[in-house]
């Protein structure tokens, strides 16, 4: 009992994320333009039946707002932690060749580990001029030494393994090394890593978004949503600074749950 | 001597990677699309001939390949020259110190309450596995540890500043009164909230990895022994707990030093607080090169000197440390 109940609990929790990445996947659609619809007569108005959770200063309802928001953060997460992972498997494949290539590539992880994450992203989102691609590249590129450095050892230490010496002295080539045993040994690492990256992918994203680089102010993501919040809290708007904000916690806290416990499994 | 030697490696590589962090940041700032004398001239771009474009760049050495442009960068920075933001109309040098300065007090004090609750909650919450203690503070340390930065930051100035009016809404001062003439108090009042927002989510990891630590130990053979001696559970987490986890929680604090830094970035953007953090974000966005430069490297160095006290502070005070290592199978 002891020993499956984690796996259920990951098999639960994993049907529950592909559900709601369905459910987010597909917002555009069944929200249509609702996130951007501007009622005049409802300009600010408080929570209440008729706007559940209130609507911003053009009269735009903010669950609708909210719920957009969040599957753009969902989206540029997942492509964000996708694509950071992919990196760190690329390069932690590519030190096992030769310990020349393993020194520049520990080299490249010391130096980006070495800036501040919000630092390096402000550099990346510089350096690609804005837009929906540069946040996703610069939350990728500034995490994926962290999972790079974990595989890394992990491959490492593999390939002082004797069957690794094994499959070596029958003369298997090293392609066939990395592709039959390196590969197998540090996928499932590399899922954890990234389903692991992908809370923090989420929270620096909104991040960005919130400091103002990146997406265009037109487009609902939270961070822009929470930054215009802050010019209406001295009026005392509580619900434009509360709700999306505490949509962004839930959703962060149960993708940080479901990778804990994926983890756990492993 | 050979510790001599050892220090001395370390600090050639620490140095190499001070220089791979220039590069790359160098490297980042050459790709960015951002014309570099749109940049300089600002809202004046309107008022320059193509001639004089050209005289700008010339001038500045837009017009020279990358890797000469860098040389020369790296050339002014050994003679300590970083050269002028536009964005301050200052030198890189003297922008950094003085925000950095202000910085300082709130990332000090925020880094100090935070390792010193972190150890505390991480302490309570393993003495007792799955009491319900500490189910609340690992609950806590969870929550803390999804929530947004600067969300935290706008629901404290919601509450304490707008509804309460406890604390002042904004900045390092009152509005229009100079630095100089600032009263202590004046100066704290101001920091009290965004000290307290960056403590208590600094705190979430350290709590979490002690509590793992303590709950490690109180699995342990040791704290079996001596419960057997008629230990109580508070004597054994005092005794020697405390002394198994404190090491492990500095070092922890002291690597996270970025982090803490980050969420400084995000912290002083909500409350308007002109420290470095306020800086780094005006840079970015107002594509001031030489002070986002500036800044990167400031911070690297930063981190590294964290990471580097807290390796260095691990072979000190731990005994264990200095035993001579057996030839891991990683370093192959």
């Amino acid at each position: 009992m002891k020993t499956t109940q984690p796996r259920l609990r990951a098999l639960v929790c994993s049907s529950l994320l592909a559900l709601l990445l369905l459910a987010l996947l597909y917002a555009q659609w069944w929200l249509g333009d609702l996130p951007t619809r501007m009622q005049f007569e409802a300009r600010l108005a408080p929570p209440g039946l008729d706007h559940w959770l209130g609507t911003d200063a053009l009269g735009r309802e903010l669950w609708a707002r909210t719920l957009a928001g969040l599957a753009l953060s969902f989206q540029v997460g997942f492509l964000a932690a996708l694509l950071g992972s992919a990196i760190a498997l690329g390069l932690a494949l590519l030190a096992t060749f030769s310990s020349r290539l393993d020194a520049l590539i520990s080299m490249l992880i010391d130096t980006l580990l070495s800036v501040p994450h919000l630092v390096l992203l402000l550099l990346i989102a510089f350096a690609l001029g804005g837009g929906l691609q540069a946040v996703v590249i610069a939350v990728a590129i500034t995490h994926w030494p962290g999972l790079a450095r974990v595989l890394r050892a992990e491959l490492l230490q593999l390939r002082a393994a004797p069957y690794i010496g094994i499959s070596r002295a029958l003369g298997k080539s090293r392609g066939f090394i990395l592709l039959h045993h390196f590969l197998p040994h540090a996928l499932p690492h590399c899922l954890v890593g990234a389903l692991l990256l992908f809370p923090h992918a989420i929270l620096h994203e909104a991040a960005l978004t919130f400091l103002g680089v990146g997406l265009s102010p037109s487009q609902p993501a939270i961070g822009l949503l929470l930054a215009d919040a802050m010019r209406y809290l001295s009026g005392g708007y509580w619900w434009l600074g509360v709700f999306p904000g505490l949509g962004l916690l839930l959703m962060v806290l149960s993708i940080e749950r479901i990778a804990s416990s994926a983890r756990r499994a492993l | 001597m050979r510790l001599a030697l050892a220090t001395l490696r370390r600090l050639l590589r620490l140095g190499l990677i001070l220089l791979c962090v220039a590069g790359v940041s160098f490297g980042l700032m050459m790709a960015s699309p951002v014309d570099p004398v749109n940049a300089y001239l600002g809202p004046l771009v309107a008022q320059v001939s193509p001639e004089q474009r050209e005289l700008i760049a010339s001038r500045w050495g837009f017009d020279a390949p990358a890797p000469v442009q860098f040389g020369r960068w790296l050339q002014q920075l050994a003679s300590g020259n970083l050269g002028m933001s536009h964005v301050y109309d200052q030198p890189v040098g003297d922008v950094i110190g003085q925000r950095f300065m202000r910085s300082l007090a709130l990332l000090g004090s925020a880094w100090l309450l935070s390792l010193l609750l972190g150890f505390a909650l991480g302490v309570l919450a393993g003495a007792k596995e799955h009491s319900p203690l500490d189910k609340i503070i690992s609950a806590y340390a969870y929550v803390t540890a999804s929530t947004p930065t600067f969300w935290l930051a706008l629901l404290g100035v919601l509450l304490f500043s707008v509804y309460l009016g406890w604390t002042p809404v904004c900045c390092a001062g009152p509005v229009g009164v100079s630095d100089q003439a600032i009263h202590l108090a004046t100066r704290l009042h101001h920091l009290v909230l965004p000290v307290i927002t960056l403590t208590l989510l600094g705190t979430a990891s350290i709590t979490l990895h002690t509590r793992a630590r303590m709950v490690a130990l109180m699995r342990s053979d040791i704290a079996t022994h001596a419960f057997a001696q008629g230990a109580s559970r508070a004597d054994i987490a005092w005794r020697h707990g405390v002394r198994h986890a404190s090491l492990p929680a500095l070092t922890l604090a002291l690597a996270s030093l970025g982090e803490l830094f980050g969420g400084s970035v995000l912290i002083e953007q909500v409350f308007a607080y002109p420290g470095l953090g306020q800086a780094t974000v005006e840079a970015g966005l107002r594509s001031d090169v030489p002070l986002l430069l500036g800044i990167t490297l400031f911070t690297a160095l930063f981190v590294i000197a964290g990471n580097t006290l807290a390796d260095t502070l691990y072979h000190v005070i731990d005994p264990r440390m200095r035993r001579p290592r057996k030839p891991a199978a990683m370093s192959s």
